[in-house]
């Protein structure tokens, strides 16, 4: 019997790199978004916090993108 | 001639009707934690899944090619080996829901079909190698790996976001759960219409009315997609609410983890050649979340059940379809005989879900949930779906007349799933 250990692995690890990146950058970009609603709130704003965001958004689209690739590939 | 071509119009109704238990089962994979946490209304959550799966039922037909055009010089199916598969797979599918356990599809289909083929072709049919390696350890491990990786996901998401709050922080999970959900809906129609697409193909060439190697065609890819779209669409509610609520209590982050995690983990295995179930990936995502919240909890009695109807999945799919094919070979009128009980204990199991509705209206209500599942209910409602006694025939008695024909391929059945 052969089992394939090293897809297995590989699965294991891209799924972990891939979901803990994703997560965490979209939690970023919602930090960064929040910090502009309070910094508006309290009349000023937060340029640096809101480029941030929408860089970490703008990769999280790209991965999206490349979900959809690969389904359509 | 004639008899011929209805019985490969009957496995291709039992095709189609697989492909619409399939779309009903698994629209919790897609969109149980987004109706669970609230970021779409479960009516919206479907409808959109449901788009998504007939959008992806036309993306490829890799997969279809894979089952057509791989198995068939090799066995030389005959039509009533795929229609036995398929109610093996059909009633495993129905008898899951109505328990409201999440399991897989694809292993219902694959217990169909290794069941039928033994029961055809004798017990040499099978590999066990392949059940191993393809079955058996991708079920332990796909909850395993979208498990830990939600949990870790979740973790990070809760310690990094604590200063996140406010709307930006609501909308900005409701996005990231919704467009998570859109991706597994649409690989779920990429993959899991497209197996019907296959299935439906080989029974075709099996019977003669396409050339071998043909690719689906145009109505077979149209009618699969309707018919998982629409399946997706009347949702699966039972599964649901075990999915969103029954195994822990999700809160958008949690959410949002898990959905991403499991969107990954599908994206992955079928693209490094290590194909998971969605079924399991979601179910393990959902409760490594679950345990990735301070104070969160797993309810490992709704995750036990639910481990045990993954284990019986294959076996009793198969014993089913072993029955129903041994039936068939009698002749025409087993072939009819095994129809008629595929569509009575369908319409049964149907009349049995109405006596507690779990619909879009109370899928995400706290009441019933976790607390209304006493310990026994896999057991007392298989036995109550099980064979002949008391109640059931009696409903089925005021309805059809057909239920003589039950209990003879039903008891065996009954024997093992219990």
């Amino acid at each position: 019997m052969s089992i394939d250990w090293a897809a297995l692995g590989s699965v294991f690890g891209v799924s972990l790199v891939a979901t803990v990146a994703l997560v965490g950058l979209f939690t970023l970009g919602i930090v960064g978004l929040s910090r502009q609603e309070r910094a508006a709130a309290e009349g000023g704003s937060a340029a640096l916090a809101v480029t941030g965001a929408y860089a970490c958004f703008a990769a999280c689209t790209a991965a999206v993108g490349y979900g959809i690739y690969l389904i359509v590939a | 001639m004639e008899s011929f071509s209805l019985i490969l119009a009957i496995v291709v109704v039992t095709a189609l009707a697989f492909d619409f238990t399939n779309g009903f089962h698994d629209t919790a994979n897609a969109m149980a934690t987004t109706i669970s946490t609230g970021a779409l209304k479960p009516k919206v959550a479907v409808a959109m899944s449901a788009v998504l799966n007939l959008v992806g039922a036309f993306l490829s037909v890799e997969v279809a090619n894979t089952i057509s055009k791989g198995l068939v010089d090799e066995t030389g199916i005959r039509p009533e080996v795929i229609f036995a598969a398929l109610v093996g797979a059909i009633l495993w599918n129905l008898l899951t829901w109505l328990v409201g356990l999440p399991s897989s599809s694809s292993h219902a289909l694959m217990g169909g079909l290794i069941g039928a083929a033994v029961a055809s072709a004798g017990i040499g049919a099978v590999n066990g190698d392949v059940l191993v390696t393809k079955v058996l350890l991708p079920a332990i491990a796909a909850p395993i790996v979208a498990g830990v990786a939600a949990m870790l996901a979740s973790r990070m998401t809760y310690s990094l976001g604590r200063k996140a709050d406010g709307k930006a922080a609501a909308k900005g999970y409701r996005a990231g759960q919704i467009a998570s959900a859109g991706l597994v809906s649409l690989a779920h129609g990429t993959n899991d219409a497209q197996k019907t697409m296959g299935i439906i193909t080989l029974a075709l060439i099996a019977g003669g009315s396409l050339a071998p190697d043909s690719d689906p065609p145009v109505w077979v890819i149209l009618g699969a997609g309707l018919a998982i779209a629409l399946g997706t669409y009347l949702g699966g509610w039972r599964i649901i609410r075990t999915m969103g609520k029954g195994l822990t209590d999700l809160q958008p982050q949690q959410g949002f983890a898990a959905q991403t995690s499991a969107a990954t983990v599908i994206l992955a295995s079928s693209h490094l050649g290590f194909s998971l179930s969605t079924t399991h990936s979601v179910s393990g995502a959902v409760m490594g979340a679950g345990l990735g919240r301070k104070g969160g909890v797993v309810r490992w009695s709704t995750a036990t059940r639910m481990f045990v109807a993954w284990g019986l999945t294959l076996p009793a799919a198969a014993l089913v379809a072993a029955l129903a094919e041994w039936v068939c070979r009698l002749g025409d009128w087993g072939t009819a005989l095994v129809a008629v009980f595929l569509v009575a204990s369908s319409f049964a199991i149907w009349r049995i879900s109405r006596r507690e509705i779990v619909d879009h209206t109370n899928v995400v209500d706290d009441d019933t949930v976790g607390a209304a599942e006493p310990a026994g209910v896999v057991t007392t409602a298989m036995a109550a779906v099980s064979p002949p006694p008391a109640g059931v025939t009696e409903d089925l008695a005021a309805t059809v007349p057909a239920p003589a024909t039950t209990p003879d391929p039903k008891a065996p059945s009954a024997a093992t799933t219990v």
